[in-house]
């Protein structure tokens, strides 16, 4: 009997999770087999001791966030693939928005595979273009002419993705974009510095935020 | 072999790897647009995806390539290239790569001083262990979490609908957040606050003209195209204003 996409999918994803997850562990285990080299385990500890605790409690804060956002297919993609919040989920949240179909449903999963795999695809040929043209480029990329423009790439991402979503939602809005913009507006005035790497963690705090609200306003019957 | 950072062997291993996650992606497209077709999608819909998808990537795809850049002044192009283009994003890459140069008794920062093979050895575990919870996590978690999320909507739809969407606004409203950052420093912190209202008012602009002309297919280009306005509104906006 056929499986149904739904139940396909996640074989799927997590027989290529498995082949590709493999291969890019094996990325340090050939050069250290290639090379006769030996990894200095107190430097690798020391070294993983400073981004770990962080990087893995945002990982799997990532996990419970972008899986009931993006769906099963492209999940299984976006966290092999990388660059999710700058990338792949605007990526797809365009493309459902796009193609009006409502997130969470048979077409949005779909449709967010099809905007992330094609989006994956594109990044991958893109770097492998300008690693074969890295010299001619680089002037380019590195002129100090251009590089305002690719320092504000989020503002412009976000600037214009937040008025689709907040004109649609506002109610939905209001109250985790004023605590955000509390947090990032009051905290470095106090002189707390290094925000820019608790976006992560500060996602599902704006979700559960959103969540809350939204929980309050449909019991009452506002949305 | 003597390493060196820049040998045709790292290139080709990262080839393959690379070769790999692109059939991943290509089988994962194929594979929805079959599903797609058999529910009934209309073929402009997919095509449509996968168009407006690729010119909405191109901007930030650039951006990761600069990267790329960033760090293969210490770390040569091989390594960077494989994980810009896998798993993580510059921030995370950046940061777990200098933990490991700090603890190896070297910086990204000097460019001048070539990493040894066994620093390069350790920066890569380091880079690769420091960001593999998604990896690992995804194919465990991901058909339970699937499943809440079903069994949620199938008992009430509506709800289930709004706790995604409130999932998208706490995403938004995280990066909105951090956009402002900077505006303590004074008139230069302005900076990125004056590029997203210019990609927003773009963006308001483009809603406006579809609603009024009815040219759907522009929402397919809307999105990039005010994000390359921000971006390019962003360099004169830093000339006038500093930062």
């Amino acid at each position: 009997m056929k499986r149904s996409y739904e139940n396909q999918i996640h074989i799927d994803g997590r027989v290529w999770g498995a082949i590709t997850g493999v291969a890019i562990v094996m990325f340090p285990v050939l050069v250290a087999l290639l090379y006769h080299l030996k990894p200095d385990w107190g430097v690798v500890l020391k070294g993983l001791i400073g981004v770990a605790p962080i990087f893995w409690t945002v990982g799997l804060i990532e996990v419970f966030t972008y899986i009931p956002m993006l769906g099963a297919g492209s999940s299984y993609l976006a966290f092999v693939t990388g660059n999710i919040t700058n990338l792949k989920a605007p990526c797809a949240m365009n493309a459902m928005e796009n193609a009006e179909v409502k997130p969470g449903t048979k077409e949005a999963e779909i449709i967010s595979t099809v905007a992330v795999a094609t989006s994956s695809i594109v990044t991958i040929l893109i770097i492998a273009l300008g690693v074969l043209l890295i010299v001619p480029i680089t002037p380019i990329l590195e002129s100090p002419e251009l590089e305002p423009a690719f320092n504000n790439i989020l503002p412009a991402l976000f600037g214009a993705l937040g008025v689709v979503y907040i004109s649609r939602n506002w109610k939905l809005a209001v109250a985790p974009v004023t605590v955000m913009l509390a947090i990032y507006i009051i905290l470095p005035m106090l002189g707390v510095q290094g925000l820019d790497g608790l976006v992560g963690i500060l996602v599902p705090v704006g979700a559960i935020i959103a969540i809350a609200v939204a929980r309050v306003l449909y019991k009452k019957g506002k949305i | 072999m003597e390493f060196s950072l820049n040998s045709p062997a790292l290139f080709i291993i990262v080839g393959i790897i690379l070769l790999l996650v692109t059939a991943q992606s290509v089988f994962f497209l194929i594979r929805a647009w079959k599903a797609g077709k058999e529910m009934g999608m209309a073929t402009a819909t997919l095509r449509k995806t996968v168009i407006s998808s690729a010119i909405f990537t191109i901007a930030p795809a650039v951006s990761i390539l600069m990267g790329v850049l960033v760090l293969s002044k210490k770390l040569g192009l091989a390594l960077p290239w494989l994980r810009l283009s896998v798993i993580g994003a510059l921030t995370y890459e950046l940061t777990a790569a200098e933990s490991a140069a700090k603890a190896a008794g070297t910086s990204l920062e000097e460019s001048a001083v070539a990493v040894t093979g066994e620093q390069f050895l350790n920066i890569s575990i380091v880079m690769t262990l420091g960001i593999i919870v998604g990896l690992v996590l995804v194919p465990i978690l991901c058909k339970r979490i699937q499943g809440g999320m079903v069994k949620m909507r199938n008992k009430d739809s509506k709800w289930g609908e709004i706790v995604t969407a409130a999932l998208f606004m706490g995403m938004i409203s995280a990066f909105l957040g951090l956009i402002f950052t900077d505006i303590s420093t004074g008139l230069a912190g302005w900076g990125k606050v004056f590029v997203m209202l210019v990609s927003a008012v773009c963006m308001a602009l483009f809603g406006l003209l579809i609603k009024v002309t009815k040219w759907k297919w522009l929402n397919d280009y809307a999105l990039p195209i005010c994000m390359l306005i921000g971006m390019a509104s962003a360099i004169p906006i830093t000339n006038l204003i500093g930062g």
